[in-house]
């Protein structure tokens, strides 16, 4: 396997504060690498810097071996960087199929043309209907997203970075306030996902974690405590120190 | 279906009633009606073009008038040394408008907000005050337009030939409008009005379209501007002031932002209902004022939005499958 996403000593601070302290991630094609840790770790901000929302303060990310730590986060969707959002972020006056069309067609070629119809463009409506499909929203592609339920928003949050057909997947808290069954079935859609597409996913639901990743990264304070596969972390001392609190280790 | 004839059925009667109004004006002999339903129709041109920047892009911007002044100089200055030629009127205001625009954009774009209304604001006065300090082509009291934009087949040297124009430009432009909107540049625009931050998400620089947006709605207010100067044969500063801005914004605030319909639709009301109102009392901002506060209550969708909600309403107290919209 190769590497596909790599960074080199990322760092972002504000201030003294350290959000993200020298993370060095390796991330092989094909592979769901997880990322977990305590509240206020630097997830979100390492998911902003890997996605190019976030401009880092020192460090490289290397993206399919070309260097895209200078490239901004629409040109590195371009090259099939996609990323979703833990706070839903979808375009609520759209349809559920114009959203994910959008994003299939902004994600490969610029989008000036100014008289055809958006969803006259049979690739991107194509691709888009197979991220609707992939995400459980077939059904609902003439609602607009304002009218979707919260589970279902998040699900079109996931459909339209799978509409992009996407080389590599920043998921950021997919799961984030869903009941059981949505999680439940978030987990299957991933579980099907996994080999097809290279993944990372930021998640609280550690039984989710456990289940889908092949490896996983601990980020504590904005620094990597360890990778490595889910027996290696549940096994791990340090770990379970983070997690419990560590303050009769803490000497 | 609108897209088999590109427009809808009562858009369709509301361009044929338009285009009857020359002949039943010459009939009546009744000059104002033309040149009073020209201005309107321009306003309406400009309107629509910054509905573009304003409606789907999300651009407020308190500076259009800079273009309209730009496309009315475009006629005047070359007017004024002996060049009646209307390419040439048209290739100077196009490109001055790109020009001015581009660069305005660029430095407005660079805020958004209160800050993005205030910076094309402060613009489009300093466009203003240049015009009012340049004495050699009349300041303050502005310049006549000595020979009217002359294309060759046409020229625009009466009101119903102005009139004519207007219109047709006015029908392609709503035309062109419709599919826009649902264009990929169109849906680009309004989704970063909804949500920017995703728009960059998924692939795509939205300043660009955001600048492209507020460059072409400038090129499009300035050949408003064009027509206008032949129409009263004049150019002045006031034309540029930030008033008329203003009034474009109500136009299309008015009508329905980010409607198809709104711009034009709150052109004719603001404009027709001046005139009434001007012809009852001398006080007649204080009526139109509260007419504005009593349609802005309507909602932000204008009236256009208002009378699609009651639609819908309608549609689904008939019967609840389906959707009008």
């Amino acid at each position: 396997m190769s590497s596909l996403l790599k960074t080199t000593k990322l760092c972002k601070h504000y201030g003294a504060l350290r959000v993200t302290d020298q993370v060095s991630l390796d991330i092989q094609a094909g592979e769901l690498h997880a990322i977990i840790g305590p509240n206020g770790a630097g997830k979100t901000t390492l998911i902003n810097q890997l996605s190019g929302e976030l401009v880092s303060d020192s460090g490289q990310v290397h993206f399919a071996g070309e260097d895209v730590t200078h490239l901004s986060i629409n040109a590195r969707a371009r090259l099939g960087l996609l990323r979703s959002y833990q706070i839903t972020s979808v375009f609520d006056d759209f349809t559920v199929l114009e959203n994910a069309t959008l994003s299939a067609l902004g994600s490969h070629q610029q989008a000036y043309g100014a008289w055809q119809a958006l969803l006259q463009h049979p690739t991107a409506v194509q691709a888009a209907h197979e991220g609707l499909a992939l995400a459980g929203l077939k059904q609902h592609a003439t609602l607009k997203a304002a009218e979707l339920a919260y589970g279902e928003r998040r699900q079109l949050e996931l459909a339209m970075a799978l509409a992009a057909r996407p080389r590599f997947l920043l998921l950021d808290e997919p799961m984030a306030g869903m009941s059981v069954q949505e999680s439940a079935a978030v987990v299957s859609l991933l579980q099907s996902l996994k080999g097809q597409y290279t993944i990372l996913l930021v998640e609280h639901d550690i039984n989710a974690v456990f289940a889908l990743a092949d490896r996983i990264s601990v980020l504590v304070y904005g620094q990597l405590l360890m990778t490595g596969t889910p027996d290696d972390i549940r096994n791990n001392d340090e770990v379970r120190a983070v997690y419990l609190g560590d303050e009769e280790i803490s000497a | 279906m609108c897209s088999r004839f590109l427009l809808p059925a009562w858009a369709w009667v509301f361009f044929a009633l338009l285009a009857c109004v020359p002949w039943y004006a010459s009939a009546t002999d009744d000059n104002f009606l033309t040149a009073f339903l020209a201005r309107v129709l321009i306003y309406a041109i400009a309107a629509t073009a910054l509905n573009i920047a304003l409606g789907w892009g999300g651009l407020v911007s308190l500076g259009h008038a800079l273009f309209i002044g730009l496309g009315m100089y475009s006629v005047a200055l070359p007017a004024l040394a002996g060049i009646s030629n209307g390419w040439v009127h048209l290739t100077v205001c196009v490109l001055s408008c790109m020009l001015v625009g581009g660069f305005t954009g660029l430095m407005s774009l660079r805020t958004s907000g209160i800050a993005f209304i205030m910076i094309t604001l402060a613009f489009a006065q300093m466009g203003y005050f240049v015009l009012v300090s340049l004495k050699q082509f009349g300041g303050d009291d502005g310049l006549a337009v000595v020979a009217a934009s002359d294309f060759g087949a046409f020229n625009l040297s009466s009101a119903a030939s102005v009139y004519a124009c207007a219109l047709v430009l006015l029908l392609l432009l709503t035309v062109w409008m419709m599919k826009l909107r649902e264009s990929p540049f169109g849906m680009s625009l309004r989704a970063g009005r909804q949500n920017s931050r995703r728009v960059n998400a998924i692939g795509l620089a939205l300043k660009h379209y955001q600048l492209t947006a507020y460059v072409l709605s400038a090129v499009l207010c300035g050949v408003a501007g064009m027509l206008l100067a032949n129409l009263n044969a004049y150019a002045s500063p006031s034309s540029m002031s930030w008033v008329v801005s203003g009034d474009l914004i109500v136009m299309v605030v008015l009508g329905g932002m980010g409607t198809v319909a709104g711009p034009i639709l709150g052109s004719f009301l603001f404009m027709g209902v001046e005139e009434v109102l001007k012809h009852v009392t001398d006080n007649w901002m204080a009526v139109f004022g509260l007419l504005i506060v009593a349609m802005a209550m309507l909602g932000k969708a204008g009236v256009v939005g208002w009378w699609q909600q009651r639609a819908k309403a309608d549609h689904k107290k008939v019967s609840t499958t389906g959707d009008v919209a």
